[in-house]
């Protein structure tokens, strides 16, 4: 069924398309928006963008009508910028209450460039199961009745969306798993904060994407000089591009490194080494399995691995979360186990870390080691909501709660934690317990400083500088997730070189620090969201067991308790350098200020 | 962060950039939720209008010592007469810098406005107004203090550079100006000598980690003495039992305590993914020669002279441009090799650019950046080449300088 109606203003923008699409599934139709280019320069795109939808609503229940789902690109999307085939999913997490995000890749972001959208903003509820399919500017609500059900890579095998980007969820959404993700492009994922449950609320089965178009870009020559500073930088990075980078062997690369600084979670968060690290390593990984590079749509780095196992489907290799909290957190060596386990929650639509993470609390809390068959059954379980299941798919926490040892749920704001130990590294610990998504390492990602020596190393086991390091960071993270650009690349380039490239595309005359300080209202809006829904100091901490109990030292690293006191004095700072109240809450003066509007407080 | 402004205001000094103290001493800030300073000083009004202009924690305020003041006050006046940036050519500030912004003014706006793009700006302040008057650097960093001294390093060391290979290649154009000339004959004539005699460094081959780890750190130390390379460039291998001993990216040489990748060579660990940017040319190197030792420094006249180029064939390359990465000649500095190469990884990385140099020959420079040096059992050898390059370049850079200011009188 087609129900276009079609109001699509021709762009006359450079670097965005001036086109939001606005679909109501209740009522199966769309309109189109098109805001004035102040609101581009305010918000930018992707997370930014989101962020402004959800202030909107964002008191509502994750799964009210009126709740949004936004995707959305950003201005170097489908043009030569390095890594900007990126997209950023924005809604309420149903795992935490807060603002939910995820920024994903594969070729779906470019492909809803190219069809003309800056973003799309969904609400309402189907009364059945449907999909979105957009070719170029025709908008097509599908029946998804016979997909409803099925896995993520039997949806793609049904669409064969060729050229087309899909985004699809799978039966662990459709089952209320609270941190159900939304697969895209087959090997990609916008893993945390439980989005693929928004889509399953809303009966969204699937998104499927084509465009024939191009983004406008004002100064090619600027863009293609940005462009070869960020390769060079690029090439110079040994994280990125050197030989035991991600580009030779993925994310994956990172497992041994954090192992041998003595912050590698294991056994649910009470170690911090795990002995059979060097056999379950990127390199073991190679060896077995003999992956290819794969990437996002105009990147360069393919830090993705696919391997293609004889008669068998081509699969993705686990990324370095998982590879770590599949073996050293819930106890375990078993490499196949590894890859098992992620492709089964690739294909049910769930976040591994979270998935991991509720097994490892489970562990603690039973007692009872996992073979490769009861694990792989308990992912089934939680993604069929049955059995036992149905208390670890809502996530650490509640099922933590559940079990009567709410402390052995190792998450904050009840995201559980990813792969670095947070008594490793104190600007994590920080990042953690501030975060406006719950238990994320991205949104400071400290470990560019404390662990890749990014842009210069900092002081790993102290609080010293911290707390604006962590707000700076966060602004300019928030920048990237806008832009849409890929941080990994941030290793390498700045926001000096994507600045270039930003003003190239746009026209918009715009260096580094002009960008931070859009970044800056972007997580202000965050803060704002959270605080509506209750959120403040009480959330913005650690669980217990980081101040109570050393990790596992050695190699003449000792990893002790995290310090209280000055995690409390660094958090406080943090507030008064954020523009919070005492308690963590936002500032009219400083909402103002940012230009962010106050009413609804 | 007290800590850490006391420490890189001494290294400014202690690097040869900076008095020590009074009021021309380096000025460090630092900022968490206070702003805290290495000393006091009238600049310091304007510098914390620029920390409230910027989203940053830490900022450094150099005045340059000589020869870097006068230097840097000559290419600042040539870059305000035209469109006010310094564009060296050097590796580093190609891949990291891309220009040097200059301004005459010691206002907030100015600073804050050129900082926000770029990571420094040089003043070039006439006399007037009561802080601050002549040459100083402004860098700035989001994570610590280190990032302004780096930067303002890098600055002074690009400027050095610029202005001797654009002198030399200016004499060969016979389009020297005297305020050129003026300059480089009232620099202090030391930036022409040697040091003196070679360090007594620790014998190799070594059998222990302990050993080796002691000798990486003490050959890193005096490389940075000595000269031959700014703090925190360059880098430097052994090799034993198929393991590489490298040191980190981004570390200090002469503060490699705690900075040292052991690589397995098997690939049997990716524990090296923090190694120097240099880590694949070092492996390629010692696979290729079977050395043990490999040092890496940035001594200034090597790197100077390496981008020296005979101007009718250089107006007639048509990789004029690109000399950094597609020079087509084979070019050397007596038997001293020089390659294109840039750091890192890619086809015009220096991982396939510089293996290729040591087949017959134990170093070789890399155009515009720097030199690499062999030893088979430990850092002497290398030690000694490293100097050896640096000296035989001092040198034939001063005769040809001579030469053509003869010839042009």
């Amino acid at each position: 069924m087609i129900l276009s109606r079609f109001h699509y203003i021709e762009n006359t923008m450079y670097g965005w398309t001036g086109n939001i699409l606005h679909i109501n599934l209740t009522t199966r139709n769309f309109s189109v928006e098109t805001p004035d280019s102040d609101f581009y320069g305010k918000y930018m795109g992707g997370k930014g963008m989101g962020g402004y939808y959800l202030r909107q609503c964002a008191t509502l229940p994750f799964d009210h009508p009126d709740m949004v789902v936004c995707l959305f690109t950003g201005p170097l999307v489908a043009t030569i910028a390095p890594t900007s085939g990126r997209a950023h999913l924005v809604s309420k997490s149903p795992l935490t209450g807060l603002v939910g995000d995820a920024s994903l890749g594969g070729k779906l972001p470019t492909q809803l460039k190219r069809a003309g959208w800056d973003g799309m903003v969904i609400t309402g509820k189907s009364p059945y199961p449907i999909g979105i399919e957009i070719i170029n500017h025709q908008v097509n609500f599908c029946r998804a009745d016979h997909l409803w059900g099925l896995d993520t890579q039997q949806v793609h095998e049904r669409l064969t969306p060729g050229k087309a980007g899909l985004a699809s969820i799978g039966p662990a959404a459709e089952n209320g798993v609270r941190f159900a993700s939304v697969t895209v492009d087959l090997h990609h994922a916008a893993g945390r904060s439980g989005l693929g449950l928004c889509f399953a609320v809303k009966q969204l089965k699937y998104l499927l994407v084509k465009g024939q178009g191009h983004t406008r870009v004002k100064d090619a020559k600027g863009l293609k000089e940005a462009r070869e500073e960020i390769f060079r930088l690029t090439a110079a990075s040994p994280a990125l591009m050197g030989q035991y980078g991600f580009s030779s062997l993925g994310t994956g690369a990172v497992y041994d490194l954090i192992d041998s600084r003595r912050m590698m979670p294991t056994d649910n968060f009470k170690g911090t080494w795990f002995k059979h690290a060097p056999k379950l390593n990127a390199a073991a990984y190679s060896k077995t399995y003999a992956p290819e590079k794969y990437g996002c749509r105009g990147c360069h780095i393919l830090c993705k691995r696919i391997a293609r196992p004889k008669g068998l489907d081509p699969m993705a290799m686990p990324e370095y979360e998982t590879m770590s909290h599949f073996t050293a957190l819930i106890g375990s060596r078993d490499m196949e186990l590894v890859v098992a386990a992620n492709d089964r929650c690739s294909r049910y639509g769930m976040d591994t870390i979270s998935a991991a993470a509720t097994l490892a609390c489970r562990r603690e809390i039973t007692g009872k080691d996992f073979t490769r068959q009861s694990l792989l059954s308990l992912l089934d379980d939680m993604a069929l909501n049955r059995g036992e299941g149905k208390e670890l798919n809502k996530g650490a926490l509640a099922y933590a709660r559940t079990m009567g040892h709410p402390e052995s749920a190792m998450a904050v704001k009840a995201m559980e934690l990813p792969a670095y130990d947070p008594r490793g590294a104190y600007g994590m610990a920080l990042g953690y317990a501030l975060s406006t998504r719950g238990g994320c390492h991205l949104r400071a990602y400290p470990i560019s400083h404390e662990i890749f020596r990014k842009p210069v190393a900092t002081d790993r086991f102290s609080f010293s500088g911290k707390a604006r390091i962590i707000k700076i960071a966060e602004d300019f993270n928030a920048v990237v997730d806008s832009l849409t650009a890929c941080k990994f690349i941030f290793f390498a380039a700045g926001l000096e070189e994507y600045a270039k490239a930003y003003t190239a595309v746009t026209g918009e005359k715009s260096a580094a620090q002009d960008l931070i300080s859009v970044g800056e209202r972007i997580y202000y809006n965050e803060r704002i969201i959270n605080s509506l829904n209750g959120f403040d100091a009480r959330d913005d901490d650690l669980p217990p067991r980081f101040f109570n109990e050393p990790g596992t030292g050695g190699n003449q690293i000792k990893v002790a308790p995290i310090d209280r006191v000055q995690f409390l004095a660094a958090r406080e700072k943090y507030y008064r350098i954020r523009g919070l109240d005492i308690s963590g809450n936002p500032l009219e003066e400083k909402a103002r200020a940012l230009g962010l509007e106050w009413k609804n407080l | 962060m007290e800590e850490l402004v006391k420490k890189y205001a001494n290294k400014l000094f202690s690097a040869g950039l900076a008095e020590e103290t009074g009021p021309l001493s380096p000025i460090v800030g630092g900022l968490d939720d206070t702003l805290v300073w290495n000393r006091t000083g009238p600049e310091i009004k304007v510098l914390e209008q620029v920390f409230q202009g910027l989203n940053i924690n830490s900022l450094v305020f150099l005045r340059p010592r000589a020869p870097y003041e006068q230097i840097i006050r000559y290419l600042s006046q040539k870059a305000l007469d035209t469109h006010g940036l310094i564009e060296p050519k050097d590796c580093e500030t190609r891949t990291f810098l891309h220009d040097l912004p200059v301004i005459n003014r010691f206002s907030p706006d100015k600073i804050v406005g050129a900082l926000k793009k770029r990571k420094s700006v040089i003043m070039a302040v006439p006399k007037e107004g009561p802080e601050f008057s002549g040459i100083a650097i402004i860098a700035h960093g989001t994570v610590s203090p280190e990032q302004g001294f780096v930067v303002a390093s890098s600055v002074c060391f690009a400027c050095f550079v610029k202005f001797f290979a654009d002198y030399l290649e200016d004499l060969q154009l016979g389009r020297a100006s005297k305020n050129s000339n003026d300059l480089f004959d009232s620099l202090p004539p030391d930036i022409f000598l040697g040091q003196p005699g070679l360090p007594d460094l620790a014998k190799g081959p070594f059998s222990t980690e302990e050993q080796l780890y002691a000798a990486i750190v003490q050959a890193g130390r005096k490389t940075v003495e000595y000269g031959l390379v700014d703090s925190y460039f360059g880098n430097i291998s052994y090799c034993r039992n198929n393991i590489l001993y490298i040191s980190q990216t981004g570390s200090s040489l002469d503060e490699l305590e705690g900075c040292i990748d052991p690589v397995c060579l098997d690939g049997s660990s990716s524990a090296g993914l923090t190694a120097s940017s240099e880590l694949t040319a070092h492996i390629q190197t010692i696979a290729q020669t079977g050395c043990r030792a490999i040092l890496h420094g940035h001594p200034k006249f090597s790197v100077i002279l390496s981008m020296a180029c005979d101007p009718a064939e250089k107006a007639a390359c048509r990789h004029r441009e690109h000399c950094h990465t597609r020079c087509p000649q084979k070019r050397a500095i007596g038997r001293i090799p020089i390659v294109p190469g840039e750091v890192g990884t890619g086809p015009t990385g220096l991982c396939n650019t510089l293996p290729p140099a040591f087949g017959t020959s134990n170093h070789a420079i890399v155009y515009g950046h720097g030199v690499f040096t062999l030893g088979m059992n430990d850092f002497s050898q290398a030690f000694a080449t490293l100097l050896e390059v640096e000296s035989t370049c001092r040198n034939a850079y001063w005769d040809k300088v001579r030469r053509l200011r003869n010839h042009c009188s």
